[in-house]
């Protein structure tokens, strides 16, 4: 199925709203109005973009602990979720999980996880549920390069594999795990070549190109609701900003290599694309920008003037009734 | 009454709760036969050995509106997927805010007496009651196992059933009728008056012939088995030993730190029971080692009868 304009648009407009989000969580939490920890998903829109653009409401995802982006690829509330950041009560877990564990099973966001690798496990129970329901429906999990390392990753492939099971493994090679190299901790030269050790394909695919993202996990998505069992999917691409938003964290990469992932940058040269092929006007982007500013604005007011959860709420919710 | 093993009544809760909710599925590595046969490949799916996936499996399930029961065999082999029960199972109900319900029901063996050695010989009831957001049960009668394994699955909950391996021919009275145990509910197994025993799992059993046998020295001990340490019937506990003034725990798993501490606690700390006590709490549990293998080292280290017989003496001292 050939991209149309409008897909293009559409997408362009979720990594706007990506990169404002984090821009504006950056913020807050440098002004201490976000407590914990916050990771930054800035340089990696393309990918939650191109996958989830391929999604139904009712497919389910399961993310990671930088996981905004992937929330709100999904189509997630972003006044619940900054709500959540800034520990209130209107917050999508009412303030008991912050940033790295915001789930909306409404809209199949499945959860955040603060464990590295820990994701893969339950979403390959999200696709025996879709294939116990015999519907077309399909399950993504994003992880990074660092989680390929678990044994869960191992686990995971293996079970989805020897079960057919209508789901994508995305994987979201920053280069990095932390400050170690993903070079050094990964001995094959693509971890898309490990999937051929599960019998399931393995995509390569840049990951800063959201058209490339897109129409790459569209034909996996494709297969996996025909039936035709998982396919990693990895795409390389690089986060801008320190590990975390704490200066406990030192930057210790290259410079020069975080200023030439900064030249590809995944909105600007969509949108170069949207402006040479005449698909939009500068204006009209111009536009976006300031629905998106407008929708963070208000995102923000909203948790600035939610109530904070009475401290005995702590004791509430540790189990369904 | 009819009598069945404790195995049977497993099977049979399974059997009637599959039949009558078909979102259960089921997991381990190896097929329950008969339940496969009824219920087919699918519903109930042999995985390989890959804990953490399939225990995390469940979670995904569960949460995309399925009943996962999960036989992992051996308690022992949770150990492998700790995260995937500790960090996952227990935690997201509350971490996402009562989003989404995770009924989970997991099964293990637990308990030593086989000479299965160290790794394969365990009983980690305290590691689990220190993790809010999963239930515990520990059946151990066929009438429990029956009644408590099908209020699990139908529990919102993750919910850990320890079933000791001791007891799995044991046979005991079982109707064939649907029935179902509240949790948080013990059950008196004997009453008396001098000393109440709490004892848990296949220690219930061992508490029984020791009091048979106190009787007839003339003490009246009452046995209390919990039946399921989260949620734990504090209330009928200490109720019992206000009366009797004397508490003694038993528990086959080691000492420090254990259910034994918590039962105790749970005694000394209301002011009410403290103040009708008449002497400490004894506990009768194994020592801090690991269970060693060869029997005559085993049978040493686990609570017995003759140990439990010395300790309501020396609760009566
Ligand atoms: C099991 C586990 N080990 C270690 C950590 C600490 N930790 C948090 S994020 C991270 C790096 C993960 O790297 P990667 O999977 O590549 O994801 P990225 O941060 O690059 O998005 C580490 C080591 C953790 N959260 N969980
Ligand atoms: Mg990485």
């Amino acid at each position: 199925m050939p991209i149309e304009p409008q897909d293009l648009i559409e997408m362009y407009k979720t990594m706007l709203t990506i990169r404002r989000f984090e821009e504006r969580a950056a913020r807050e939490y440098e002004e201490r109005h976000i407590p914990g920890i916050v990771h930054s998903y800035i340089g990696q829109e393309a990918t939650a973009t191109g996958v989830c653009a391929n999604l139904r409401l009712d497919d389910r995802i399961v993310s990671t602990h930088r996981g905004h982006g992937h929330c709100i690829a999904k189509g997630a509330d972003l006044k619940r979720m900054m709500a959540e950041l800034y520990g209130r009560k209107t917050g999508y877990c009412k303030g008991k999980g912050g940033s790295m564990h915001i789930a909306d099973f409404s809209v199949g966001m499945l959860g955040a996880n603060g464990i590295v690798g820990a994701g893969l496990p339950i979403a390959v129970g999200a696709a025996m549920a879709a294939q116990l329901e015999g519907g077309d429906r399909v399950a993504a999990v994003f992880f990074g390069d660092g989680a390929c390392q678990e044994g869960t990753f191992h686990e995971s492939l293996n079970l989805a594999s020897i079960w057919k099971l209508p789901i994508v493994f995305v994987c979201e090679n920053n280069g990095y795990g932390v400050n170690t190299p993903a070079e050094y901790s990964i001995p094959v030269k693509d971890i898309a070549d490990r999937a051929a050790a599960y019998a399931m394909p393995g995509v390569v695919v840049d990951g800063n190109d959201a058209a490339a993202v897109y129409e790459a996990a569209g034909r996996v998505v494709k297969a996996a609701r025909a039936g035709k069992g998982p396919a990693l999917l990895e795409c390389k691409t690089y986060r801008w900003r320190r590990h975390a938003e704490s200066k406990a964290f030192a930057e210790l990469r290259p410079t020069g290599e975080i200023e030439a992932w900064k030249s590809r940058c995944p909105i600007a040269s969509l949108e170069r694309r949207l402006l040479e092929e005449g698909m939009a006007t500068g204006q009209e982007l111009a536009d976006i920008d300031s629905q998106v500013l407008a929708l963070i604005e208000e995102a923000v007011r909203f948790a600035e003037a939610s109530p904070w959860p009475a401290p005995e709420d702590a004791l509430e919710g540790v189990y369904s009734v | 009454m009819r009598e069945i093993t404790y195995a049977e009544a497993a099977a049979e809760a399974l059997r009637e709760e599959f039949r009558r909710d078909d979102r259960t599925v089921h997991l381990s590595t190896d097929a329950p036969l008969q339940l496969q046969k009824e219920f087919g490949r699918d519903r109930v799916r042999v995985t390989p050995i890959s804990e953490s996936a399939f225990v995390g499996a469940a979670i995904g399930l569960a949460g995309s509106g399925f009943r996962p029961v999960v036989n992992i065999r051996m308690a022992t082999f949770m150990f492998v997927a700790m995260d995937q029960f500790i960090n996952q199972a227990a935690k997201i109900t509350y971490m996402f805010g009562g989003q989404a319900r995770f009924p989970i029901v997991y099964r293990v063996s637990v308990g030593a007496g086989m000479s299965m050695a160290a790794q394969h010989s365990i009983s980690p009831y305290s590691m689990f009651m220190n993790i809010p957001g999963i239930k515990l049960i520990i059946p151990s009668t066929p009438y429990d196992m029956k009644g408590l394994l099908k209020t699990a699955i139908r529990d919102n909950n993750p919910v850990l059933s320890f079933e000791h391996t001791a007891l799995g021919q044991v046979k005991g009275e079982a109707p064939e009728e649907e029935y179902t145990i509240p949790f948080g509910k013990a059950a008196l197994r004997r009453q008396g008056s001098d000393v109440t025993v709490v004892a848990l799992a296949n220690m219930v059993h061992v508490a029984l012939e020791a009091a048979r046998e106190l009787e007839k020295e003339g003490v009246s001990v009452e046995v209390i088995d919990p039946r399921t340490l989260v949620p734990l019937d504090k209330a009928s506990i200490r109720e019992s030993v206000a009366r009797t003034g004397r508490l003694v725990v038993v528990d086959e798993a080691c000492q420090t730190g254990g259910a034994a501490a918590e039962i105790a606690s749970v005694v000394v700390e209301d002011s009410q029971t403290f103040k009708r006590l008449r002497s400490a709490p004894v506990r009768v549990c194994a020592p801090d080692v690991p269970i060693p293998y060869s029997p005559p080292m085993e049978k040493f280290v686990l609570p017995d009868k003759q140990r439990v017989m010395a300790a309501v003496k020396e609760a009566l001292k």
